[in-house]
């Protein structure tokens, strides 16, 4: 599965178990729009984490806006 | 148990000679041959009044010693087998120990330069005749705390009985047994009980839990201790069918309603109790009613233990509660003479209930979650046995909440297992019904075990 591909099925799946409606996923669409609150995206992160190996959250300069930057914050970090 | 006695041995033969006896891995002994003969080799003499550390690994060679020396010397200082190596030196520092009693396994495991040094042992040596009690002796007990030294508790011997203050002796002598080591405080106080009452059948560092209970099967027991992580350790070796006792007891951690109730479903027949108490605080109070929590009425009562909430916390006063500490600044009790437990309660409906910690809670970014309440919603699974909730440090709250869990075992009425990934996914929502979502775990993984301290508690890595 691709970073993206596993991002967007973990947004998914959080919603899901957050009961929060999830906004569709472009790449231009404001984290804050998305439907998730912070603790969704802890969890999200902490999920990353474990499926991907790295949490670039730990030193990351800022947050992502988007989730393009979001997905590019890892896809960036993975390589 | 006396008031007026001077000594354990003098308390214990108030009444006439003892008829109970000690079990132990090492041999059995009659309480009543401590009339009139040693595990000292004879030597109490040496030890008069002097303070001394008991290094000893063997329970019953230490129980022997605890019943030969006190009255006799000043100090008692109690080390439990598992005390590191480096900590006896504090120790002997803070407690003023001139002198050791240790057993051929504690002497060969720890070096210790004391004036006197004395072996005991399990097999006894003839005396004309035990001498009298000088004085009440001081108990120094060790807490247990999982990092850092472990601080003296000072007891007396009326403080460490107060609990049994006025109890009359049973019918027929009763076989108590414990999980506990008697050098803690949770054990002691069963060795004191056990004493006063009939027989003890002690347990043994590293002995397994399946041999333990056939040992104790073998002596009868009618009464039985051990912390909750104790009795879900033996209710998952599945030995706790070679034992019926009367009464069942439980203390040292949260019991929450599915321990309380596995063992009411393995011992239908016995009184499960689960009671309160710690080191510094002595025993408040026992719960008999198989409910998790215990009355609110308790709060404010009357009675020789006092327990009040303040803080969100208890604190107890009590003719059971120690002395104070040695050699530390931070003073025991409050200007009141209130202990403060650090145990967090809440009250809901008539009932107060244990939160967990002060120290152990995790925040979820600025919301409070206690380990122990979600391990009790996880525990309360048909599946589940035991579990462990901890901290993740996390980026975006500070921290998020995962799950430990250690799987019940097969079979009986629960038939076939589950599938691990179906297992997760149902405590998840399992818990996601019970809780609120920052307290519910983000991530939950099956574990074949969990470590339980020597002292017999979940060891918590973030506590």
């Amino acid at each position: 599965m691709s970073v993206r591909s596993t991002i967007t099925s973990q947004f998914q799946q959080v919603a899901i178990e957050q009961e929060r409606t999830l906004a569709p996923l472009s790449d231009d669409l404001k984290l804050v729009q998305s439907g998730l609150d912070s603790l969704s995206f802890a969890i999200i992160v902490a999920r990353l984490e474990d499926a991907l190996g790295i949490d670039p959250f730990n030193d990351a300069a800022e947050f992502p806006v988007t989730f393009g930057d979001f997905v590019r914050l890892y896809e960036n970090f993975a390589k | 148990m006396r008031s007026d006695a001077r000594s354990l041995w003098e308390s214990i033969t108030a009444r006439g000679v003892p008829a109970g006896r000690l079990h132990g891995t090492s041999g059995c002994v009659a309480l009543a041959e401590l009339a009139h003969a040693s595990a000292l080799g004879g030597r109490l003499a040496e030890l008069r009044d002097a303070t001394v550390l008991i290094a000893i690994k063997d329970q019953l060679t230490a129980a022997l010693v605890l019943l030969e020396l006190d009255g006799f010397v000043r100090r008692l200082v109690l080390c439990a087998p598992d005390l590191a190596a480096e900590h006896y030196a504090g120790v002997i520092e803070r407690s003023q120990a001139e002198a050791c009693v240790r057993d051929a396994a504690s002497a060969a495991a720890v070096p210790l330069s004391l004036r006197t040094s004395v072996l005991a042992e399990p097999r006894l040596t003839p005396l004309p005749a035990r001498p009298a009690a000088r004085h009440a002796s001081e108990w120094i007990l060790l807490t247990s705390g999982t990092t850092g030294a472990p601080k003296l508790v000072l007891h007396t011997l009326a403080s460490l009985t107060s609990a049994l203050a006025g109890q009359p002796p049973p019918p027929q002598p009763l076989v108590w047994s414990t999980f506990y080591d008697i050098r803690r405080y949770g054990g002691l106080q069963i060795f004191l009980r056990a004493v006063h009452a009939g027989s003890l059948v002690l347990s043994q560092a590293e002995e397994p839990v399946l041999g333990f209970l056939e040992r104790a099967a073998a002596a009868g027991v009618t009464h039985i201790s051990g912390t909750p992580s104790h009795w879900r350790k033996a209710l998952m070796s599945g030995a706790v069918t070679r034992i019926a006792p009367r009464y069942v007891r439980l203390s040292g951690e949260i019991a929450d309603q599915a321990v309380l109730d596995s063992l009411r479903g393995a011992f239908p027949q016995a009184t499960v109790a689960h009671a309160f108490a710690s080191t510094e605080a002595g025993v408040a109070f026992e719960v008999r009613d198989g409910h998790a929590g215990f009355p609110a009425t308790l709060l404010g009562g009357g009675g020789p233990v006092e327990l009040r909430v303040s803080d969100e916390t208890l604190r107890v006063r009590s003719p059971g509660t120690a002395t104070c500490y040695l050699g530390e600044a931070e003073s025991l009790r409050a200007a009141d003479g209130f202990v403060d437990t650090g145990d967090r309660v809440e009250e809901r409906d008539g009932r107060c209930h244990f939160m967990g910690r002060r120290g152990g809670v995790i925040n979820v970014g600025g919301q409070k979650v206690h380990p122990e309440e979600v391990e009790a919603v996880i525990n309360a699974h048909p599946w589940v046995r035991m579990s462990l909730v901890r901290a993740r440090r996390n980026a975006i709250t500070g921290a998020i909440v995962t799950a430990d869990v250690v799987l019940a075992e097969e079979g009986g009425a629960r038939g076939a297992r589950p599938a691990g990934d179906v297992l997760t996914r149902e405590l998840a929502e399992h818990c996601r019904q019970a809780l609120a979502a920052h307290k519910v775990p983000a991530m939950i993984r099956i574990v074949p075990a969990l470590e339980v301290s020597p002292s017999g508690k979940l060891v918590r890595p973030n506590a």
